[in-house]
């Protein structure tokens, strides 16, 4: 028996009793409509933070001064213990590096603001222009700090949400003077109101100038150096370089730590990666369930149209022509659902999409596909054994049942 | 040589603990083109012997031999093979694929030959015709009478031209008349030189054959 015959007698018989292939193909269609579903969403999940933390700056390196101490206690450290100064000509050097987009230096101290006769107690934050596109900020009013040498910064400040609500209320605070300790600045810029980002609320700082800032807090040091790599892969290569560098310019110590949010993000990575790979187990469970209606289907299909196998032995029909035949059948089913499977599981990810459009719910590719072959070989696996019990039927018993 | 020969014959059931012997030391020769009917009560063996000799099932010891060659030592693919080419069976109940219409269940053994389409549903076609059914192709057997359901059968059996018929009470689910029109067209086959073997418990139809063998408890009794 041809191969094509095969199929259109395996078809026939499929839609020879509709209502049991609709039941089964609906069966499996709902298996593979689960995995493609929940993994969407699992992965939708892992995208939405990932998201969440690439608005925040990705592609960061930060340089911190001083060794994090992971390797023991060495006494050579113990000796030439004391950090050098990670200074603003440090900073300044890392922006020549190959894998380096944009350079931020960041001091941080506290200091009163008054203004108006209000006076609060306000975090500052000492950087230059960079820092706006390194950190993503967004401002609510004016312009950030201009672009001028790092050393000689104009007394502007721009304000953080909360503080600027604190010191004019509903009163415009742009081109206003504020008092910082003994210094007068004037706001230039509100920031947007934004929330937490690596544990500074940036709407209660105020930003001023690097070199103002270490004036006032009377310090050379920086706090933080916020570095930009050009690219995501660039990463680990930025992070390289840049402690080379300042290992260099430290007269061969390393003296300072570089931290990439990708450690951070990675973590999320594989956490939520783990979670969309649970789900999908748990929705190929389902997938099972279906394949073993599969077998059941099947198997009845065999007890039905024994006369019909007895004849088609009677006729010639080897046992191998007989076992394909109804393999063909159990194939085509499973394929039929998960087709129809993939359709409704598409169909779901789309209306959580609508619902929710900050959710970016697309099923991954390795799930859709390892959905439609999980129950493509469901349906193969348990269609074997009906498939087989048919082509061993004796065709005299076949026969004599009807 | 003749067509088939059957020696020393045994088919032996177990039921249980006993065993039912169906057939015992049965010999039996048949030339080609001859016309049989093969008689009996029910559970004379009869049965068992026309599915012997259309290898549905193997004798417990014996040898059968169709046209010369011992075909009960061929694999279950060989014999599937013989059954394809050489053998048209016609039964008591029909037996059409309920779902096929006249043409799809004449085509069925074409098909499983791995007949090309085209020439599949010419021959079909003029069996059809040949057997007055031709306005029936797209018909499926709840749509035909019991003497149609019988006609698309006999069609069925000799559209691969099989060497022998083997028939197992070919009217026993039709009224006198139809029955009496089916046998009229089997035994014009077998005029035309086809072997028809045919069971059946009726005397009326079996004294119609032109040999008559009598079975009884598994026994050749009578072979005229």
């Amino acid at each position: 028996m041809k191969a094509a015959d095969i199929v259109r007698f395996a078809t026939g018989a499929a839609t020879g009793y509709p209502l049991r292939t609709a039941l089964l193909i609906l069966a499996m269609s709902i298996g593979v409509a689960a995995v493609v579903t929940l993994t969407a969403l699992g992965d939708g999940a892992r995208r939405y933070v990932i998201n969440e933390f690439s608005a925040l700056g990705s592609n960061l390196v930060v340089v911190l001064p001083g060794r994090s101490e992971t390797r023991g206690f060495n006494p050579a450290n113990a000796i030439t213990g004391t950090p050098r100064d990670l200074t603003i000509d440090d900073a300044q050097s890392l922006g020549r590096l190959p894998a380096v987009r944009r350079v931020a230096p960041l001091i941080i101290g506290t200091s009163e603001i008054s203004a108006g006769g209000k006076l609060r107690e306000v975090m500052i934050a000492g950087t230059t222009s960079e820092y706006a596109e390194v950190r993503r900020l967004a401002l609510a009013q004016g312009r950030f700090l201009p672009e001028e040498d790092w050393r000689r910064g104009s007394p502007y400040v721009v304000l953080g949400a909360t503080v600027r609500n604190d010191l004019f209320g509903s009163e415009p605070a742009i081109g206003k003077l504020v008092r910082l300790g003994d210094r007068r600045f004037r706001v230039i810029g509100v920031i947007n109101p934004v929330g937490t980002g690596l544990g500074m609320n940036s709407d209660e700082i105020v930003i001023v100038p690097v070199s103002l800032a270490q004036a006032m807090f009377n310090s050379n040091t920086l706090f933080r150096i916020l570095i930009e790599a050009r690219h995501r892969d660039a990463v680990e290569p930025a992070k390289a370089q840049v402690l080379k560098h300042l290992t260099e310019r430290h007269e061969g110590e390393e003296d300072v730590t570089v931290i990439t949010q990708d450690a951070v993000l990675a973590t999320f990575d594989r956490l939520l990666g783990a979670l969309t790979f649970g789900v999908a187990g748990i929705a190929a469970i389902s997938l099972a369930v279906a394949g073993i209606l599969v077998m059941n289907v099947m198997l009845v299909a065999v007890t039905q149209r024994t006369g019909e196998i007895g004849l088609l032995k009677a006729l010639g029909a080897t046992a191998d022509t007989i076992r394909n035949a109804f393999l063909a059948e159990a194939v085509m089913l499973s394929l039929a659902g998960a087709v129809v499977g993939y359709g409704l599981g598409q169909l779901g990810s789309a209306i959580i999409r609508q619902l929710y459009p900050a959710f970016p719910a697309y099923p991954p590719a390795w799930a859709v596909i390892a959905g439609l072959a999980t129950a493509l070989v469901t349906g193969i696996l348990f269609g074997v054994m009906p498939a087989r019990r048919a082509a061993r039927l004796d065709p005299v018993q076949a026969l004599a049942k009807r | 040589m003749p067509q088939i020969e059957l020696r020393n014959i045994e088919r032996v059931f177990t039921l249980g603990d006993s065993e039912v012997h169906a057939l015992r030391t049965l010999d039996l020769t048949v030339a080609a083109g001859e016309y049989i009917a093969i008689m009996g009560p029910s559970g004379s063996g009869k049965s068992t012997l026309l599915n012997l000799l259309g290898l549905l099932d193997r004798p417990n010891s014996g040898a059968y031999l169709l046209e010369g060659r011992d075909v009960t030592t061929l694999t279950a693919e060989e014999q599937a093979r013989v059954r394809r080419e050489r053998i048209g069976f016609v039964f008591q109940s029909f037996h059409l694929v309920p779902r096929l219409t006249a043409a799809e269940n004449v085509a069925l053994p074409m098909m499983l030959a791995g007949i090309p389409h085209g020439e599949r549903s010419r021959r079909v076609a003029q069996a059809l015709k040949d057997y007055g059914l031709a306005s029936r192709a797209d018909h499926r057997p709840d749509q035909l009478s019991g003497g149609q359901r019988q006609r698309v059968a006999i069609a069925r059996a000799t559209i691969m031209h099989p060497a022998m018929i083997l028939a197992d009470e070919p009217t026993g689910n039709l009224d006198r008349a139809t029955g009496e029109d089916v046998m009229a067209l089997l035994e014009g086959l077998n005029a035309g030189g086809v072997t028809l073997i045919v069971v059946t418990h009726d005397a009326a139809l079996g004294n119609r054959a032109r040999r008559r063998v009598a079975m009884e408890d598994g026994r050749k009794v009578e072979d005229r």
